[in-house]
């Protein structure tokens, strides 16, 4: 087997992967064995990862301690969830941190037990209700080297606008130390949740602050799905008015109105956009039997694509190549993943030994990793990934109750998925190596994430 | 011709084997009482009640039975392999004589009963007069159950989709939603669009029986709204189903 240890950071796989659901899978497919550098997109696999110290933002006044503290606090979970560097522990810091380049010590930050490349620092400033922060990201082991990142942010005293800028500033430094792949710590998630006593669209950011209801349905809603450009959110609506039945509602959360979308026959539910968000694949039962149907990201100039006996839904499209759609059908008796190409053609079955159910394909941004659910005979639901060249397979979660719906970040470092280990069914992100797990959501029922594309 | 030959020479083999051995082990004595014949299979019995024995259309008949040294049994028609006791709830719209046959090792058995169907009343249907109409529509309409994954109209429920059309064919007044639902186990959108078959089918059974299409909205749920929240099998069955609502 390829999957040395070399190929992946240590403690990261052994445990989450599976040996026997591999070695399995290998007796099925001797050419699981032949794969190699399988995981690209993976979170620095065989890189040794640069070390950061994240010093406490140094407050100006007493009432911007507690900002002080919230965006330090941020910019650490935001740094330490990246999954391409290492953390160094705040409780080695000094007592001194510096609020300026001009006070900066590389050599008390790159000493052991430190031991860290990078300091990130700065200060903040809190007067009236305007708040200042100015913030740098330097090479400690170079101090004559002008920042990595410096930047400064005025807005106003609040948390939003605290942890808003500990984002951006996150994201800077994860750019500049990945080679210029944004950081996804300004991202957004979108998620059902029942807790207003309805299954309404709520938004939260991607580390699971400022969650808040979208919808306001009154009925059943469920999958939502944002636009490549994340100005629209479609979603499965059941409108309250006229004949009862699912249908595509379509969200902007430019005007925080719904827009207006045809009505179908019969059931329309799962929409999917294509990677430039002029069209729509969905199911849809208006001519009898639920198939996939594309159509303008308005609704209009249906067309059906597929053609089986049983049900056709959960379109993913490969976001690489705009060319390629997975979606689950059970026309060989239980669902399953298949792909065809976007104009229907081509279908072939993803090869999975025939057990149990395989649905919720999700593709990575690069387009060479499906990521689904596996619901094994023994009847747990796990996530797993696939290299769709290769066909290999790794087990992402395991024995922690139901683990459903994986959505990729735009890094293609991350996933976020409803899992029910906790015995009520919540939303949690990883890295895609299946590490790192966090849990987002606390209260009430929540499912279907979808990870905003920026 | 290999594998003949093969099996000639295990069968010659075991046959030298017995010989062998039967040579080697002393003579029973003779004087050892010869050992008593074992008693031949009970004859299975069998019985079969239908309660009432009359009663109009629409209207159904319980049948019950018992067993003894059966190891299958038929109940007919169109009803087929039983436990080796239960009962069934049926509806038959004519006059039927149901059959049960037990077999076991020691024979066969039958058992009848016969269930006489009087043509429907005039509506009203025989229903208490102060009944609402909500009432017996949920008195009398019967879902469909499903199996794991399908949404073919098995037995049982061709006799519950024959009740409802009688049923709606008695009050043709009445406009139904027909919901489609799953169990927890797929996943929400594939069980979106199962449930949506299993409506349809059930719409389609209903339209051969003689109701018109334009009296029946089918609605996919999904999983999004089951009647029973337990992750057992007696629950799941419960949530595989087509289920009249009466539409406002």
């Amino acid at each position: 087997m390829r999957r040395s240890a070399g190929n992946r950071k240590p403690g990261g796989w052994s445990r989450e992967v599976v040996p026997a659901i591999f070695i399995l899978a290998l007796a099925f497919w001797p050419q699981l064995a032949a794969g190699q550098d399988w995981f690209r997109t993976g979170t620095g696999l065989g890189v040794s990862k640069p070390r950061v110290a994240v010093a406490d933002i140094v407050p100006r006044s007493p009432q911007a301690q507690s900002l002080s503290t919230l965006f330090s606090d941020v910019l650490r979970n935001d740094l330490d969830f990246s999954g391409i560097l290492d953390l160094a522990s705040k409780s080695f810091y000094p007592t001194q941190v510096p609020s300026i380049p001009g006070e900066l010590n590389g050599a008390v930050w790159t000493a052991a037990p430190i031991s860290a490349q990078f300091l990130a620092f700065g200060n903040l400033t809190a007067a009236g209700n305007d708040l200042s922060i100015a913030a740098w990201f330097n090479d400690v082991r170079n101090p004559s080297a002008p920042p990595v990142v410096g930047r400064v942010y005025h807005g106003a005293m609040t948390e939003a606008d605290t942890r808003k800028f500990a984002h951006q500033f996150a994201d800077e430094i994860i750019a500049a130390l990945s080679g210029g792949v944004p950081g996804i710590a300004s991202t957004q998630i979108a998620f059902v949740s029942a807790r207003s006593g309805n299954k309404e669209i709520w938004v939260m950011d991607y580390d699971g602050a400022n969650q808040h209801q979208l919808s306001s349905m009154h009925s059943i809603s469920l999958t939502p799905r944002w636009s490549p450009d994340a100005s629209r959110i479609a979603f499965t609506c059941y409108p309250t008015t006229g004949i009862v039945s699912a249908q595509i509602c379509m969200y902007s959360t430019l005007t925080n109105k719904l827009l207006t979308w045809p009505r179908y026959r019969g059931t329309n539910s799962a929409p999917a956009w294509s990677p430039d968000g002029s069209k729509v694949m969905f199911m849809s039962s208006m001519y009898g039997n639920p198939e996939l149907f594309i159509a303008d990201s308005d609704g209009s100039h249906v067309k059906r694509i597929t053609y089986a006996v049983g049900a056709s839904t959960s379109a993913a499209w490969n976001p690489k190549t705009g060319q390629q759609v997975a979606f689950v059908s059970d026309r060989g008796g239980t669902p399953q993943l298949y792909t065809m190409d976007a104009d229907g053609g081509e279908v072939q079955k993803v090869p999975l030994p025939d057990m149990g159910y395989v649905i919720d394909p999700a593709w990575s941004p690069n387009g060479q990793l499906l990521a689904f659910s596996w619901r094994r005979p023994n009847g747990n639901y796990d996530i797993y990934a696939m290299d769709i060249s290769t066909h290999q397979l790794v087990e992402l979660t395991r024995d922690a109750g139901r683990n459903e719906r994986p959505s990729w970040a735009p890094d293609g470092r991350h996933l976020v998925f409803e899992s029910t280990r906790t015995g009520t069914r919540e939303i949690w992100s990883m890295l895609a190596d299946g590490t790192n797990v966090h849990q987002l959501t606390m209260q009430g029922d929540n499912e279907s994430p979808n990870w905003s594309p920026k | 011709m290999r594998t003949r030959s093969v099996g000639s020479v295990i069968r010659l083999s075991l046959l030298v084997l017995v010989i062998a051995g039967a040579g080697c082990k002393h003579p029973a004595p003779v004087t050892q009482a010869p050992p008593a014949p074992a008693a031949p299979p009970a004859q299975p019995t069998v019985t079969l009640q239908a309660t009432p024995a009359n009663i109009q259309s629409g209207q159904s008949v319980t049948l019950r039975w018992t067993s003894t040294n059966a190891t299958t049994l038929t109940l007919g028609p169109a009803i087929g392999a039983v436990a080796a006791e239960g009962t069934s709830t049926v509806a038959p719209t004519d006059s039927t004589t149901y059959t049960i046959t037990a077999t076991g090792p020691g024979g066969s058995a039958d058992a009848s009963a016969h269930v006489t169907v009087a043509s429907a009343a005039p509506a009203p249907a025989p229903t208490s007069p102060s009944a609402t109409l909500e009432e017996m529509f949920t008195r009398e309409m019967q879902d469909a159950y499903f199996d794991l994954d399908k949404a073919d109209i098995r037995a049982d429920a061709k006799q519950a989709l024959s009740k409802s059309a009688q049923f709606l064919r008695s009050y043709p007044q009445i406009k139904v939603a027909l919901e489609g639902h799953c169990d927890e186990r797929g996943s929400t959108e594939y069980n979106l669009a199962l449930g949506d078959r299993r409506a349809q089918a059930a719409k389609d059974y209903m339209v051969s029986l003689g109701v018109p299409a334009d009296r029946m909205q089918t609605v996919s749920y999904g999983k999004e709204k089951p009647f029973c929240n337990e992750h057992t099998e007696a629950c799941w069955q419960q949530n595989r189903r087509a289920h009249f609502a009466m539409a406002k």
